[in-house]
């Protein structure tokens, strides 16, 4: 069998898919690629269905040796990848034989890099899906982040591909800026006073280094609850609520003032006040901003979140069609 | 003794974002919210509509996710609405078939306390343990007043959440008799695996270590999570609770920790379970009654 050697992991590097879906109700999140469109354009652009196995890296991204022919692309966040110390593309399909190696500088925007390799990162589906879900060690390989010196199995592929293929510019996304997350007010927003609500909307929000698969804690402002008395079985802080379940994008402000977004390994329910969830697609964009990074809520109904959906759906067709040329 | 019926408030329907339906049945806690939750989401499931991913019920609410390039969450909506008007309530002849099983729990256990001796600047009262501080907000004299309360009448898994497999309990008794304590002014970033937790007027059990906000009581030793599925009671699912178990916590000491530790060690752990079937609205009028049932029957 054909395996990818991992020279380096990189800082925090693991399988993703689509993600693993029907357990949420037992509390299990679907982990997945944070950034579903980049992870997706990577697998076309080496051939690969969307939803075969890909590597994400975090911040740092790995050091990769290939021991056959095979077509790789880097998609994600802004960063210089070299092939041999060499550098070449992101968003590029490159040709790649035995015994090169692909290495990643520093990240200039953005925060996850995705790696597809033609054949797909070949670990045991687990539950339906390859992607790793650290805090309980499912999926993935062996559950866990990339080590230094270690070696995944790889898919058969449909020969080496032709390499080349390269998405346009203006179908990657734009990591720069303030990240604008649209988000669908409501859940539990009524515990915010009008005051606290509109404030929440209205603050430029630093990502903490408290920033990782599960969820993001912002710091920058202070939300008021309205008070009352606290409903049978809540607690009595005014954050708190009879245990509920949260949306993947929910976003819940324990304390009033470090408002947690919850993503793909999120934990599937608790008992702080959910204001809001930020629509599918904008995870992407979330994903894509680390430590000290700056991101807003913007207010917006059902239908812009359905819309945005449909358009990321045309975007990743419009890919798939360029790539296809 | 018989309790007052509650009548629950219209349901609330929100959109979590594209990708999940919420539906809050009360603010409070309730058998009847849950009741009514689960007569919900079980005609739901019955249905199986394409593009519902998932069905989630939790305490007083529930959840459905959704996979909106399948589903309009406003056409799910609409038959969330028309199954809360025809099938919102168990009928009074409902009879739940579950199990009924014996939790046991090292209270004021070593390991807990370590850890929220860590954690006091996140507390409310930092000069007691959270134990301590539960039995004086709640009207105890002593902690033995607020554990006998506690493990004297069995819970039933309202949720499973939060991480996979951790079951919250809501105790089978009335309301001015059930145990409530705030979480943590801030959630902990460590409890120890297995920690018998407490929050709002939920029991857990947290199956792997992790982030936390509930205050910590006490520590099982049985797993409720088992990913290499060595024992026996996890053959079939890595988790061990289901949706309406019913959970009694019995006090332990020292010496039957560890022999039931040993056990889980070597393999060899069994929870003690017992099938049993009861109609929720007969719990509701008189929760003494069933909860002796329920009792002889886990220990015959």
């Amino acid at each position: 069998m054909s395996e990818l050697r991992v020279r380096a992991g990189g800082l925090y590097t693991t399988v993703q898919d689509t993600g693993r879906f029907g357990h949420y109700h037992m509390g299990m999140p679907p982990s997945g690629a944070m950034d579903t469109y980049s992870a997706v354009v990577a697998n076309m652009l080496v051939g690969n269905p969307d939803g075969a196995g890909v590597l994400e890296g975090t911040y740092i991204g790995p050091t990769l040796e290939f021991t056959d022919d095979r077509v790789v692309a880097v998609t994600g966040a802004d960063v210089p990848v070299t092939l041999n110390d060499e550098p070449v593309e992101p968003w590029t399909a490159i040709r790649v034989r035995s015994g090169d190696v692909l290495g990643f500088a520093m990240i200039r925007a953005g925060c996850r890099a995705y790696v597809a390799v033609s054949g797909g990162i070949d670990v045991p589906v687990y539950l339906g899906s390859r992607s790793t879900y650290t805090l309980t060690g499912i999926g993935g390989h062996e559950g866990r982040k990339l080590a230094d010196d270690e070696s995944l199995p790889l898919g058969a592929a449909d020969g080496p591909g032709p390499g080349g293929a390269a998405v346009p510019e203006d179908l990657r996304p734009d990591l720069t800026g303030t990240a604008q997350l649209r988000t669908v007010v409501g859940l539990c927003s009524y515990r915010l006073t009008e005051g606290g609500l509109a404030s929440f909307l209205g603050t430029d929000w630093k990502v903490t280094k408290d920033a990782d698969r599960v969820g993001y804690r912002l710091r920058g402002g202070t939300l008021d609850f309205t008070e009352r008395e606290q409903p049978f079985g809540a607690g009595s802080d005014p954050a708190n609520v009879v245990d509920l379940g949260y949306p993947i994008g929910s976003i819940q402000v324990p304390g009033g003032d470090e408002p947690i977004v919850l993503l793909n390994d999120a934990v599937t329910g608790g008992g702080y006040a959910t204001i809001g969830t930020v629509i599918s697609v904008d995870r992407d964009r979330i994903a894509q901003t680390k430590t000290g990074d700056a991101v807003r809520f913007d207010s917006v109904d059902l239908d812009t979140a359905l819309a945005a959906r449909r358009d990321r759906r045309e975007r990743i067709e419009r890919v798939r069609s360029r790539i296809a040329r | 003794m018989t309790t007052e019926k509650i009548q629950l408030p219209p349901a609330r329907y929100e959109y979590g974002g594209d990708e999940f339906v919420f539906v809050e049945l009360d603010q409070a806690m309730s058998l009847e919210a849950n009741f009514a939750g689960m007569a919900v989401t079980n005609a739901l499931r019955q249905e199986v509509i394409d593009g519902v991913v998932d069905i989630c019920p939790s305490n007083a609410s529930y959840m459905v996710q959704i996979d909106p390039d399948r589903l309009d969450p406003r056409e799910l909506v609409e038959e969330l609405r028309r199954l809360e008007s025809t099938v919102g309530t168990l009928p009074d002849d409902y009879v739940l078939k579950t199990r009924v099983v014996d939790v046991p729990v090292l209270f004021n256990d070593p390991w807990t306390h370590e850890t929220l001796m860590r954690f006091r600047d996140r507390h409310q009262d930092p000069d007691a343990t959270d134990l301590e501080y539960a039995a004086r907000i709640n009207g105890f004299d002593s902690v033995q007043g607020v554990v006998d309360a506690m493990t004297s009448a069995p819970w039933i898994v309202t949720m499973l959440g939060f991480v996979p497999g951790l079951p919250f309990c809501y105790q089978l008794v009335p309301r001015q008799r059930q145990i409530q304590v705030p979480k943590y002014v801030r959630p902990r970033t460590d409890t120890p695996e297995r920690t018998f937790g407490f929050g709002g007027a939920f029991a857990v059990v947290y199956p792997v270590r992790g982030a936390g906000g509930y205050q910590m009581f006490g520590m099982a030793p049985a797993p409720v999570f088992d990913l290499s599925q060595s024992l026996p009671d996890f053959a079939d699912d890595i988790c061990f609770p289901k949706a309406n178990d019913v959970l009694r916590y019995r006090a332990i000491d020292m010496a039957e920790f560890e022999a039931t530790r040993s056990e889980v060690e070597k393999g060899t752990f069994r929870y003690r379970i017992r099938e049993v079937e009861f109609e929720p609205a007969t719990l509701l009028a008189d929760p003494d009654a069933v909860n002796r049932e329920l009792l002889e029957v886990l220990y015959r």
